[in-house]
């Protein structure tokens, strides 16, 4: 009896955890950070040699901003194999050491803490998130190591006196707020409901809007919150159903703003609804399925590379990347792994004139002039830590669940 | 404040409520069983809506049977749980326990994460997107599946308990587990069933509301709190009392957001937890809950 017990156990032990693989199959693109492929390109200059240059990268691969944080941590994987192989930089190999903040402030910090102290890493890439990123802030500033942050938060590189070793490669919200504006002022929408994610982010966001919109003659007649992981959004877009406004912002990054649009269809909400760079990924669209219909947003012009003009900069370094990433972590580019695509490529074309000086390093990263990325074209100064205009901006709508560029 | 915005927040507070009301559920039959609160009750909510997705949206199998099998997987995890973790340490004091099963939910956290990767999954709603509109006040389809299966376990659980041998030999292990050992009752076998149930019920839970907020790998904790708080506010151990605060803090919340005053949206899980703790602080024994001794 009791061996029979054992083995039933045993069995069912083993059973389950067949079934835990099964269901584990099916997903596609498993995440590329276990194992990235043998490099697809053949070392074509000399194996580099030396003390390697040491960065660190902090990313949220884990928690609520993983799908942001993996692609970066993919990315960087990317360029770190793709440097290397073609002979590294000034001959020296580049090593990136990366770390997870599993998306919470206080990991973030300690992930700095380390790479600073123990790693002495050169700069940091990341963190994702402009609330990891806004904590980390003070470790880089006092310590005196350049940060290039892949986060969207206006106030990461403001106000720049206490910025001066913060830069920032993603567009900000300053940004996508002026692109929207300026695509409400042409549709004569004059009055919005907004609803921002209490995020970080989300409430960058909201400031932002508060700020440009009313100083625009656009009246924000109700201001709701969720919060990230919220089950249910019924309520906020109850009370913005009632004041009938002509148009609902969403700030955020998923999945709250799939639940809103989810929401406001079951409300028979028919208001234009406008939400932010953060839904710029497939998940949104998968999430929100017929709900994201019709949802315009500004989003880097990765997303909508197959219909800009071939006259655009842009286009070349944007198709490489995507092509890039797809063949490296076997999955689709997305804006995200851009910002710390972006990042490096800035910070490398810096070290190989600033070598192993932070200040050096820094004063170059500010001198980084007409650099085309996959965010936008970077002019970065000493008084401009994030080098993009609101033309970094493209606006997409979501049509038969693709997007398409709204013109 | 017009009628229909209330009626809005009434009916979306009471459908949010029976999820809560379900966990606070799966919460009370454990306790009742082991005197342990059991924190990776969440977890099980999030495996019902993550294995659900799986076999419905990946492999494609019928909604019922999809259904069935992420809840009766979910059953078994809850049977290992009780098997390797909870009663090779049966002597161990209570607080041992309670913290293992904290340790139980972070290793179903990693597992899932490891299996289903950080990404959010979506599933279709059981009978369609459409909405049904009453008095003005929006429903969802789905909440009232929610709705109903909610109300169609916690009746079938009552008559579990009530009327069958095996429920009423649970509920003697809960009142007296030596008396209930003397009478001849596996109180083992008991506390196995009163986990495997409990985990099957998380996972229904979860699993009929994942049309309407997405299944993630870290998406149970804060369901898991919400019916933790449920549990507490109707009165631990109490299983009328733990579907009366489930449904009581869905209202709440729901209610909180909708009246509070401009500039205050975004503190609605605060309003559930302010009730939470003034239960705690005015009637510790829960709203509905007896007033009880430490038994010897």
């Amino acid at each position: 009896m009791r061996l029979f017990s054992r083995t039933l156990l045993a069995l069912s032990v083993l059973s389950l955890v067949a079934c835990l693989i099964l269901a584990g199959c099916p997903k596609p693109a498993a995440p590329p950070a276990t194992a990235p492929p043998a490099s697809p390109v053949a070392p074509t200059a000399a194996a580099p040699t030396g003390q390697p240059f040491v960065i660190g990268a902090i990313f949220s691969v884990t928690g609520p901003g993983a799908p942001l944080g993996e692609p970066e941590k993919a990315t960087a994987q990317m360029v770190e194999q793709k440097v290397n192989s073609e002979g590294g930089i000034n001959g020296r190999p580049l090593k990136i050491i990366i770390e997870d903040d599993a998306t919470e402030e206080s990991k973030a910090v300690l992930a700095a803490k380390k790479l600073i102290e123990q790693d002495k890493v050169l700069a940091i890439i990341g963190p994702t998130m402009s609330g990891t990123t806004l904590a980390c802030v003070k470790d880089c500033t006092t310590t005196g190591t350049p940060m290039v942050s892949c986060a969207a938060s206006a106030k990461i590189t403001n106000p720049i006196a206490e910025r001066k070793w913060i830069l920032s490669s993603a567009q900000t919200d300053v940004l996508a707020v002026q692109r929207l504006l300026d695509y409400l002022k042409a549709k004569k929408i004059s009055n919005v409901a907004i609803i921002c994610d209490s995020n970080a982010f989300g409430q960058s966001g909201a400031e932002q809007l508060k700020k440009q919109l009313p100083a625009a003659g656009i009246k924000i007649v109700d201001e709701e919150q969720f919060l990230t992981k919220d089950t249910s959004m019924v309520a906020q877009l109850t009370k913005i159903k009632a004041k009938k406004p002509g148009a609902t912002i969403c700030w955020g990054t998923n999945p709250g703003p799939a639940v809103v649009a989810k929401n406001a269809k079951s409300l028979g909400l028919t208001m234009p609804m406008f939400m932010s760079h953060g839904i710029a990924n497939k998940k949104f669209i998968e999430l929100a399925g017929p709900a994201a219909e019709g949802v315009i947003f500004p989003a880097g012009a990765l997303l909508v590379v197959g219909e800009l003009d071939p006259s655009n900069p842009q286009k070349a370094v944007l198709a490489k990347y995507a092509a890039d990433y797809q063949a490296f972590a076997n999955a689709p580019a997305n804006t995200f792994g851009g910002h710390a695509y972006d990042a490096l490529q800035i910070l490398i074309a810096a070290l190989k004139v600033a070598g192993d000086d932070r200040a050096k390093l820094c004063a170059e990263l500010e001198k980084t002039k007409n650099h085309v990325g996959v965010g936008g074209t970077f002019n970065l100064s000493p008084s401009d830590h994030s080098g993009l205009t609101k033309d970094a901006f493209a606006l997409v709508t979501i049509k038969d669940g693709a997007w398409k560029m709204v013109k | 404040m017009l009628f229909s915005e209330i009626l809005q927040y009434l009916l979306t507070g009471l459908t949010v409520g029976c999820v809560y009301a379900l966990v606070a559920l799966g919460f009370t039959i454990i306790y009742n069983a082991t005197g342990i609160i059991n924190f990776a009750q969440g977890e099980f909510v999030m495996l019902g809506g993550l294995l659900l997705s799986t076999f419905f949206v990946v492999a494609h199998l019928p909604l019922v049977l999809a259904l069935l099998i992420a809840v009766l997987i979910v059953a078994a995890i809850g049977l290992l749980m009780e098997r390797l973790t909870i009663r090779p340490l049966r002597n161990a004091p209570l607080v041992t326990l309670v913290i293992v099963t904290v340790g139980v939910s972070v290793i179903l956290r990693g597992v899932a994460k490891l299996i289903w990767g950080a990404d959010a999954f979506s599933v279709p709603a059981f009978s369609g997107e459409s909405s049904l509109f009453i008095a003005g006040a929006a429903v969802q389809m789905q909440y009232l599946w929610v709705v109903g299966l909610a109300a169609l376990v916690v009746v079938s659980v009552r008559l579990f308990f009530d009327r069958t041998l095996i429920g009423k030999a649970m509920q003697a292990c809960a009142i007296n587990p030596e008396a209930a050992r003397l009478a001849g009752i596996s109180v083992e076998r008991m506390v196995q069933l009163s986990f495997a149930l409990s985990a099957g019920l998380s996972a229904l839970a979860g699993a009929v509301i994942s049309p309407l907020t997405f299944a993630a790998y870290d998406s149970g904790t804060i369901l898991g709190l919400k019916g933790f708080s449920g549990a507490i506010i109707g009165g631990l151990g109490n299983g009328l009392g733990a579907i009366f605060g489930g449904i009581l803090v869905g209202l709440l919340e729901n209610l909180g957001v909708g009246l509070a005053p401009q500039g205050a949206a975004g503190y609605q899980d605060a309003f559930a937890f302010v009730i939470l703790l003034l239960v705690l602080f005015l009637r510790p024994s829960g709203l509905l809950g007896k007033r009880t001794t430490e038994g010897v």
